[in-house]
């Protein structure tokens, strides 16, 4: 055996990181295989793609110790608006306003960029002693059996360990190894991704239009900055990609409206499809899927990357427990206490956000009157509202104590 | 995985029906459920309970190294193990020998060194095994005299040491619970398991473990919870199963 660890984690995106860095700090020894170079991982190329970080997203990252190396490139999210539009008419008269004055945990998100949390994530995980970071790496074989897995790689290593973490994405190969399938669709959807600077200052509102094509989120950044994800319909969304920075922009204009002013691009544009893919379980024999891998959202308010981090706290705080009793880590009954635990709550959003999208993107009228009362009656009841702001926060249900500001 | 010797020497027909056995053992929600619920909740107490008597630190990898640990009643090992992997010089003793021959595969391929034998508490005793920890969980309502098992248990015990006993307190809910609940409707147990009128009430285990020369130190209640599905320590409810420590006394 080449490499031995305690947990074996495939998939060096977001969560496989946060996970192996949770799991390191608490003692584990960790190996992380990775399918891209580390290099190609920190491209510094800025694609546009940024994350708005729940209130508990942001928790872990301060237990993990990572704020305050995060905090200077976050911008903290004050005021959400939520509107119903069509192209050219600007708002319904109905709309959503979230301020963060309503709780008082304080700011309910944070926009990261992606380039600095994977920057940051990466970086601390090479420091961590207890990590050993196998990449570029393509796992070939996985095979389980009564005490560990083995993982064989592309060039003849192996990896054992008493469990193993599939953080590959929704094509999860880890989960098609071990015949776990998945449901889905795909929702003839594009997300198109890029920032954008402007002339007026955001004062830290997030906006979210949905438009008869799908939702156009406006999220802020650092500066006079914001990330934009624009949803089209994909036979659409690929000629607007495939158009000019000067087109792109002319085309976003109208949608956007002005009242950030005069707007010009900021970095790279990018685009990617958007599906809902969901495995049928979480687990399997010392087996764990978490983040994408598991659930495939629509990223509808950024629930995915949320979604990733509370799967990431869970699995790290059901691994921890049971190494403190003495338990198998790998053992079936642990395992299946993760996926009691988040198996719920991320299939359930998972089909929210499905639902939400269904009915917003649309452009019946009879609808749309439908869902312009029903944002105004969210609008106009205080405690529904409040509800909505915690769960977006990610502070509703059952928290990982990861995500309460505490210890593991 | 490194082969423990002793196995070895079962005869190759006995291998595969205790395979079968430790499949058995040691699958969550197969015939042991019951057991397998209840033993996070049961780990623990035990777990909790020997860091705070030896002055332990829980988040350390092995935090019971250097301790000599008894499991009476041992089974197929479901506490023996969690036991070992914490770092404990581990004796798992039952009284039927299955057991001993299915915790011993077990153990094997968990790549775990533990030493199981086909042996009773008194016999070890009188033999003059010592030991900082003697567990005995879900045993006392089972052993035709429960003074002479505790007398043993201590004699097993160090000065010092440390016994955690669990059961099954006498009342009438107990009987609704563990004989009509768990064994006649929901059938977690056979039939039969168990024998209300041997069950223990913690004044009488205090009572047994005092006349033994051990001070009781602690006591809990296990209740389950059925909307989490598990079990959890109570300090108040002691009415159905619940677990006790002693420390036998330095002279």
């Amino acid at each position: 055996m080449d490499i031995r660890a305690d947990v074996l984690i495939v998939g060096g995106g977001l969560n496989g990181p946060a996970l192996a860095l949770a799991l390191a700090q608490a003692g584990f020894t960790v190996a992380l295989v990775d399918r891209l170079a580390h290099e190609t991982r920190l491209d510094p190329g800025f694609d546009g793609r940024a994350y708005a970080l729940a209130l508990a997203s942001r928790r872990l990252f301060e237990a993990l110790g990572l704020w305050p190396v995060l905090a200077p490139e976050s911008q903290p999210i004050l005021d959400i608006h939520v509107t119903d539009g069509r192209p050219g008419e600007g708002a319904a008269p109905w709309f959503l306003h979230f301020d963060h004055a309503e709780i008082e945990e304080g700011p309910m998100g944070h926009m990261l960029e992606d380039r600095h949390l994977r920057r940051v994530l990466l970086a601390t995980m090479q420091a961590e002693p207890g990590i050993a970071q196998i990449a570029p790496a393509e796992v070939v074989v996985q095979e389980v059996g009564p005490a560990g897995v083995t993982l064989t790689l592309g060039d003849g290593r192996r990896l054992e360990g008493r469990v193993l973490v599939g953080a590959d994405g929704r094509g999860s190969g880890t989960a098609a190894r071990a015949g776990i399938a998945r449901t889905g669709w795909d929702y003839g959807q594009t997300g198109l991704v890029c920032a954008v600077e402007h002339e007026l200052p955001h004062g830290g509102c997030a906006h979210q239009f949905f438009m008869p094509a799908g939702p156009l989120a406006i999220l802020p950044l650092k500066g006079n900055r914001s990330s934009i994800v624009w949803t089209e319909r994909s036979a659409l969304a690929a000629e607007v990609s495939a158009m000019s920075d000067a087109d792109y922009l002319a085309t976003l204009r109208p949608r956007f409206g002005d009242f950030l002013g005069a707007i010009r691009l900021a970095g790279a544009r990018s685009s990617y499809p958007l599906s809902l893919s969901i495995a049928h379980s979480f687990v399997a024999p010392r087996l764990a899927l978490l983040g994408d891998a598991a659930h495939g959202v629509h990223p509808i308010a950024g629930q995915g990357l949320n979604l990733g981090l509370r799967d990431v706290a869970a699995l790290a705080e059901v691994l921890l427990e049971a190494r403190r009793r003495g338990e198998d880590i790998g053992a079936a009954d642990v395992l299946a206490r993760y996926q009691r635990w988040r198996r719920w709550d991320a299939v359930s959003l998972a089909l929210g956000m499905d639902a939400v999208n269904r009915l917003f993107s649309n452009d019946n009228p009879l609808l749309r009157a439908v869902r312009d009362l029903g944002l105004g009656a969210v609008n106009a009841l205080p405690g529904v509202r409040r509800r909505f702001i915690r769960e977006a926060a990610g502070l509703s249900g059952d928290v990982p104590r990861l995500m309460q500001g505490r210890g593991p | 995985m490194s082969m423990q010797s002793g196995a070895s020497t079962i005869d190759p027909g006995e291998v595969a029906k205790f395979e079968a056995m430790a499949a058995e053992w040691w699958d969550p929600v197969g015939k042991f459920r019951p057991l397998h619920m209840m033993n996070p909740c049961r780990l623990d107490y035990i777990a909790a309970q020997i860091a705070a008597e030896f002055g332990r630190d829980r988040s350390a990898p092995t935090p019971f190294a250097g301790l000599r640990l008894l499991d009476i009643g041992c089974g197929g090992g479901l506490l023996s193990e969690p036991m070992a992997r914490l770092g404990a010089d581990v004796v798992g003793a039952d009284a039927a020998g299955g057991n001993i021959a299915v915790a011993r595969l077990h153990a094997e391929q968990s790549g775990l060194a533990i030493d199981y034998r086909h042996t009773a508490a008194e016999s070890l005793a009188a033999a003059g095994e010592r030991f900082d920890v003697v567990l005995a969980l879900e045993v006392i309502e089972h052993v035709a005299d429960p003074p002479a098992f505790m007398a043993a248990c201590r004699d097993l015990l160090r000065p010092g040491g440390l016994m955690i006993a669990s059961t099954i307190n006498r009342t009438a809910r107990s009987f609704a619970m563990a004989i009509v609940g768990a064994e006649w409707v929901l059938r977690w147990l056979p039939k039969g398991t168990h024998d209300w009128r041997r069950f223990v009430t913690p004044d009488e285990m205090a009572g047994l473990m005092r006349g033994a020369g051990l001070d009781p130190v602690d006591r809990k209640g296990m209740v389950f919870d059925p909307l989490r599905a598990e079990w959890r320590l109570s300090a108040r409810d002691l009415a159905v199963n619940y677990t006790a420590a002693a420390v036998r006394r330095a002279t």
